[in-house]
């Protein structure tokens, strides 16, 4: 990935009072003196923090705050791919695009994606709402395809119901994660072919 | 088929709370003192004599992997580090309990901990499961709280703390030192080996990596006994095991059986069978994106396990079943896996980084047929200069596939490139 149009002119960043108090505690997770262990930690909190996308400034701020040389943050910044570079939609679609999910379909998907953004793969949308881009597989095969939107995945999904989705998120809604055919998880549609004969323990407490 | 009674995994599909007080009623933390008081050699023996072979891909003897780590430690800290990272196309069981049994995981922590002498062990989890991850860290959270870990815990008198660590975004990440240099906060490549982590690996510490479900089944094989566990399955391929079983298929889902259940009953008991029914099978890729996919002939009787697997000249890998009915375009779906190893390619060893690339492009023309008949033999060539020429195993993952494809389906890859010239050698229709 490389650095676009958009970073530099990111301004000046420094953590939230929030995020310093979350970092510390992140950092007091690894021996003394491995700091730079909460290096990708830091630098989803500075992403979370500016709206979706790390500018330089966060990633040398990052650096300043864990004592490491600005290039070795930049290198890591640049190597993973959950670090956008460059300013993204309010909603960021990730479409699976790997075998298990494109045999169920998955190239129709990023079809109704690109056609309720309105722009190409990696572009923004013009309201500024929506970016979607390809990815690979995210590990939600039992329950392809599936997307994942900011931090939710959203599985079992058909075009039209992914269109669904992209529309309510436009008007501001919060659709309801998960698989939106009414499975909770990756157990068999219909009846279930195992855990039917267990001593039954209480549901109380189940989600 | 296996009974829900030897089944490990009682909140697969998420019907109980995931919390603490559903983990004790399904028998998670009960007197788990008792098992580390067995003591590490003991604990050790069990694991060896149950037969675990790491579920993460490799299948390597789980306790032979865990006596690696000193016996007696010379100053350096020791260190447990759970790989879930699950990242290989087709596997999608560590999330099911990342997010539905995560007491389950950190049971099996505080044990293979204190069996390798680790007072401390890190979960390594992939960026994007973010629910799964606080799923997690708030079972931590719980498990600390009622002092099951940390300080002497268990009241066992071993001390055991357990951090969550996310990482964001790479597959190789799921190599053990590559793992293991994304913890320390560098770019995910792998090193070299020797030294071998239970030698020197994170921080320069003994270190052994284990996959989440090989680590999760620990104490029930410890609670029923080795004889119980290795009394599943065939010899040398023991125990219940996870799988996934994704593509076509009618009902796709994750499922725990006996390791050696015929595929063919795996997918018409649990998965509701084949799109358009058996005869309509293609091809099964039996164990994750990096093993061959399997002759159509062979997928009537071949059992699911790692020898006869590995017999059929594929592989057991993580179990991830990918199913693939006679309306797949197989060069396309070989394609996309060539796309996947180019992109995920860490860019360090040659051999990876350019063949990745090279592969994909010639894949790339082979779907279309925009190839020579010749092109499929440098293919396989080239492929063979990639496998066994990295650092690490993502130059083999990405090679083998496609040697699958040329053995199998090879008559297929020809048929389009002849089509093809056909189509290009047709005179145009005269005005």
């Amino acid at each position: 990935m490389t650095m676009e149009a958009g970073n530099g002119a990111g301004g000046a960043f420094a953590f939230n009072a929030e995020n310093v108090e979350r970092l510390d505690k992140i950092i007091s997770h690894y021996p003394e003196g491995r700091g730079s262990s909460a290096v990708i930690a830091a630098l989803d909190l500075a992403q979370r923090q500016n709206g979706g996308w790390l500018p330089l400034a966060a990633i040398e701020h990052v650096a300043g705050t864990l004592g490491m040389p600005k290039i070795r943050v930049l290198e890591v910044a640049t190597f993973y791919s959950m670090f956008n570079l460059k300013p993204v939609g309010r909603y960021f679609v990730q479409v699976c695009r790997t075998t298990p999910c494109w045999l169920r379909g998955s190239d129709d998907l990023t079809k109704a994606a690109i056609a309720a953004a309105g722009c190409g793969l990696g572009e923004n949308s013009e309201d500024g709402l929506l970016t979607v881009v390809e990815v690979e597989c995210l590990g939600a095969c039992c329950n392809a395809p599936m997307v994942q939107i900011n931090d939710d995945y959203y599985e079992d999904l058909t075009p039209e119901k992914l269109t669904e989705l992209l529309e309510a998120m436009k008007r501001g809604e919060t659709p309801k994660p998960g698989p939106q055919t009414g499975r909770k998880g990756s157990e068999p549609v219909g009846e279930w072919t195992s855990l039917t004969d267990l001593p039954s323990p209480s549901r109380a407490g189940a989600e | 088929m296996l009974s829900d009674a030897d089944r490990i995994f009682r909140n697969l599909y998420g019907q109980d709370d995931w919390g603490l007080a559903g983990a004790q009623r399904r028998g998670i933390w009960d007197n788990t003192k008792a098992l580390i008081d067995l003591g590490r050699d003991k604990i050790i023996e069990e694991m060896k004599e149950s037969g675990l072979r790491g579920r993460g891909g490799a299948g390597f003897p789980t306790g032979v992997k865990w006596s690696f780590m000193p016996k007696e430690s010379d100053g350096r800290p020791c260190y447990l580090v759970v790989n879930a990272d699950e990242s290989e196309p087709g596997t999608c069981k560590d999330r099911e309990i990342l997010r539905y049994d995560p007491h389950l995981l950190i049971e099996g922590c505080l044990i293979a901990g204190f069996a390798m002498g680790a007072n401390a062990g890190y979960i390594y989890i992939r960026g994007e499961f973010y629910g799964e991850a606080s799923h997690v860290q708030q079972a931590i959270d719980e498990a600390y709280e009622a002092g099951l870990i940390g300080k002497n815990a268990c009241g066992s008198g071993w001390d055991f703390e357990l951090y969550l660590h996310r990482g964001a975004g790479a597959y190789i990440c799921g190599e053990e030192t590559a793992l293991l240099e994304s913890l320390e906060g560098k770019k995910g490549q792998p090193r070299l080996k020797p030294p071998f982590p239970a030698a020197s690996g994170l921080y320069g510490c003994p270190t052994t990596v284990n996959n989440v479900e090989t680590i999760a089944v620990g104490p029930t094989i410890l609670r029923r006994g080795s004889g119980w566990f290795s009394g599943i399955g065939r010899p040398n391929n023991t125990g219940t095991k996870l799988f996934c079983i994704s593509g076509h298929v009618n009902n796709p889902c994750n499922v725990e059986e006996a390791m050696g259940i015929p595929l063919r009953e795996l997918l018409e008991k649990h998965a509701g069978g084949v799109r358009g029914g058996w005869d309509n099978l293609l091809t099964v890729i039996p164990g994750g994106s990096s093993v061959p996919c399997l002759p159509t002939e062979v997928c009537d009787d071949i059992l699911m396990d790692f020898d006869s697997l590995r017999e059929a000249r594929s592989g057991l890998g993580t179990a991830a079943v990918i199913v693939m009915d006679k309306s797949t375009d197989i060069v396309a779906a070989i394609e996309r896996l060539a796309h996947f190893y180019k992109h995920e390619s860490c860019g360090q060893c040659t051999p990876c980084r350019e063949g990745t690339g090279w592969m994909y492009r010639v894949m790339s023309r082979m779907v279309r047929g925009e190839a020579e008949i010749e092109e499929i033999d440098l293919l396989e060539e080239v492929s063979r200069q990639v496998e066994g020429h990295t650092i690490c195993a993502l130059g083999d993952a990405a090679a083998w596939p496609i040697q699958g494809l040329i053995r199998n389906f090879r008559p297929e890859m020809e048929r389009r490139i002849l089509e093809r010239k056909l189509l290009e050698q047709q005179p145009v229709a005269a005005e």
